[in-house]
């Protein structure tokens, strides 16, 4: 939708339409800024009941854990907003993050060397989901399946109960899971830096722009001319590379990885993709929506732990907010639909106005 | 997937019918087991491989109907170990299975209608909800029984869950599925519902459009799907005489797996039960063949992935190579097809 809304092809003349745009603009804003406000909540509430909550290692703390997340749900965004889904991501981060640990232990390997490798291995595991699934059309959901457990089996055999621990891992890697500059540590900025990177290039360009035409409407962008299993084929490439960024820098941050390291990660991505409004049925979100999600998830955790909320809680509380975030996701979308249709009765113009709605509502769940 | 494709992957499958294919594999698989492990063909070996599947199978199949109408239930298995870590609990606090069986499968249709509103009245995509529903459900396990065990089961329980139906290699859970299985195929191949289902997975709002009662249905399968799990989980807990919040942890994975291979389409619309059970079947065969050739649980995620992958890469390869010679020769129009 938000693709629909925004575009310069469907700003109309000045009048209704524009009112229409300028609701759905704000209703989107809004969601973005819902999350941002449950946040602030959060982090309030909880700071009076536990002062400690926002001290500095705290904070630094809550921005280390969810930059790994953040990473994975930039790359889980734009396959998703593509109609998509990408769940070897887990799988890719732990085989990444060991198959780096054992290259680079007992070694004083470059970091920079360490970071290509694992976004080349990512890449690779990107490759053939892409490929699988733009050039054999094969649904995502089964193919990312299948991945997710041959990597998960790849990463077994070759970890054969072996574990890298920390002290093999030379200390320019580590220090980039500890280090930071001005105080900041390096992993948030990474991250901050790849999810800037992702959302311009995703609003800004037009190949960007056609990833949300891609999940709006498949056949519209096909019939449109656009190359849809390029660009499909290219956010998986995106998603795989981001997860093999990931994975080192799960091997920096926390130096010891045993054979299940980010096992079951997939779903807490989709999770934060999902909470942060990406649309499960393609074409509407924002990375910067994704990372707010991801954001959210984590100080959730985090807010729980500092509270002494019982840890087994943790879980449910988390599925409970998943399932709000996308229930109150799907009211708005049903409300923004009743206010353009009683719009559009007003004014001639208006169908184009009333479209992107439509086209958010006719897609039912069995697509996803 | 467009419309074109789906057609001509349907054509490609009057060729060669996916269940005949899958039926192959699963001779295949027996045949070639008995050859590789001698062990493999007696018949406490098979029983054990049958009973090993139980969950498996009782869960596959409300999965084939909800994937026939083109959903999907990834709760499953953390319904079977809410379920599992119920009945432990409810069992260490003194009440009798007879007592604890219909409150768990209660708890089960509570947790498929949660799943069944939120997918109709909401009209939200079953992924989304059940992933949600997923991490609640297993949570709301742990919550119920932490980390800990129960076991110490009544033995005249647990061995329901273990013999044979006398005279037969049957174990009892799998001559339920047994009965279960034929049901459900009356239902989905024999009546109007079934073919509801079907109309529903093809063209969801032309169903709709045709009277059929798509949400309605839609709830009642859920529902179903919650009971089964439910149930799957009561056999899961008494079969392994434990109950714990994490028991069939990532089940629901394998569940899908089966139902894929089976020839169901993910896109809705198309399959038959019959390929999900020799699929069930290879996946169980398959696992207890590498399980006594000592190959290791990972390679059998492997091997299963892989199935996966070329269970459903298979007839879109078919349907690729069949549009590139019509395209040849003329006979259709070039229409590149959208990825899906």
């Amino acid at each position: 939708m938000t693709v629909l809304a925004e575009s310069p092809a469907r700003s109309g003349p000045d009048g209704a339409p524009g009112g229409g745009r300028r609701l759905v603009d704000f209703i989107l804003r809004a969601r973005e800024l819902s999350i941002f406000g449950a946040l602030v909540v959060l982090v309030i509430a909880t700071t009076i009941a536990n002062p400690r909550f926002l001290s500095e290692q705290g904070v630094k703390d809550i921005f280390l854990n969810a930059s790994i997340l953040v990473l994975l749900a930039v790359g889980q965004t734009i396959v998703v907003v593509t109609r998509n889904i990408d769940l070897s991501v887990g799988s890719v981060v732990g085989l990444v993050a060991f198959l780096v640990g054992s290259f680079v232990s007992g070694s004083e390997t470059n970091i920079l060397v360490a970071v290509l490798l694992g976004v080349g291995i990512g890449l690779v595991c990107g490759l053939v989901n892409g490929l699988l699934v733009s050039f054999c059309r094969v649904p995502a959901l089964v193919v990312t399946l299948g991945t997710l457990y041959v990597i998960q089996g790849l990463q077994y055999r070759i970890a054969q109960g072996e574990q890298i621990s920390a002290s093999e891992v030379p200390d320019g890697i580590l220090s980039l899971g500890t280090g930071g500059v001005l105080g900041i540590p390096y992993l948030p900025i990474i991250t901050v830096i790849v999810m800037l990177m992702v959302g311009y290039y995703l609003r800004s360009y037009s190949s960007g722009r056609e990833f949300y035409a891609i999940g709006s409407s498949p056949e519209a962008a096909r019939l449109a001319g656009i190359p849809i299993r390029r660009r499909v084929l290219t956010a998986y490439l995106v998603s795989g590379g981001l997860a093999g960024l990931a994975g080192v820098l799960w091997l920096a941050r926390f130096g010891t990885v045993v054979a299940d390291a980010a096992n079951g990660w997939e779903l807490t991505v989709v999770s934060a993709v999902v909470v942060g409004g990406v649309a499960i049925t393609g074409g509407v979100g924002t990375v910067y929506g994704a990372a707010l999600g991801a954001l959210l998830l984590t100080t959730i955790g985090s807010v729980l732990v500092v509270l002494k909320v019982n840890s087994f809680w943790q879980q449910a509380i988390t599925g409970v907010l998943l399932l709000v975030a996308i229930s109150v996701d799907r009211l708005l979308e049903l409300r923004m639909a009743r206010a353009l249709k009683s719009r559009t009765r007003h004014s001639a113009d208006a169908p184009a106005a009333g479209a992107p709605a439509s086209a958010g509502t006719a897609v039912k769940g069995k697509d996803s | 997937m467009t419309s074109d494709a789906r057609s001509i992957s349907g054509a490609a499958g009057r060729f060669v019918r996916w269940e005949t294919a899958i039926t192959a594999l699963l001779v295949a698989v027996f045949v070639g087991g008995i050859g590789v492990s001698p062990d493999f063909g007696n018949s406490g070996n098979l029983s054990f491989a049958l009973r090993d599947l139980s969950e498996i199978a009782l869960i596959a199949l409300p999965m084939t109907l909800l994937v026939v109408c083109g959903q999907v239930d990834l709760s499953v298995a953390s319904v079977l170990g809410l379920c599992s870590a119920l009945t432990g609990k409810l069992w260490d606090g003194g009440m009798s299975i007879e007592a604890i069986i219909p409150i768990v499968l209660a708890v089960g249709l509570v947790c498929g209608l949660i799943n069944g509103f939120l997918v109709t009245k909401l009209g939200l995509p079953s992924l989304a909800v059940t992933i949600g529903t997923m991490t609640l459900y297993r949570g709301l396990a742990y919550v119920t029984l932490g980390t800990g065990a129960v076991s110490q089961f009544p033995s005249t329980y647990t061995d329901m869950t273990l013999n044979n139906v006398p005279g037969t290699p049957i174990p009892y859970p799998i001559a339920l599925f047994a009965v279960l299985a034929v049901a459900t195929g009356v239902v989905l191949h024999a009546t109007g519902i079934g073919r509801s289902l079907f109309a529903i997975g093809a063209q969801e709002d032309a169903a709709y459009f045709a009277g059929i009662r798509v949400k309605r249905i839609k709830l009642v399968l859920f529902a179903v799907s919650g009971v089964v799990a439910a149930l799957a989980g009561i056999i899961y807990t008494l079969r392994y005489g434990s109950a714990r919040a994490d028991n069939g942890l990532g089940l629901e994975l394998t569940v899908i797996a089966a139902v894929l291979l089976g020839g169901i389409d993910f896109d809705g619309g198309k399959g038959t039960l019959g390929g999900v059970i020799a699929a069930v079947l290879v996946i169980g065969l398959l696992r207890n063949l590498l399980m006594l050739n000592d190959v290791s649980t990972e390679t059998q995620s492997i091997v299963t992935g892989l199935l996966l992958i070329i269970s459903v890469l298979t007839p879109r390869l078919i349907a690729v190579f069949r549009e590139a010679q019509g395209r040849r020769r003329g006979a259709r129009p070039a229409t590149p097809a959208a990825s899906s």
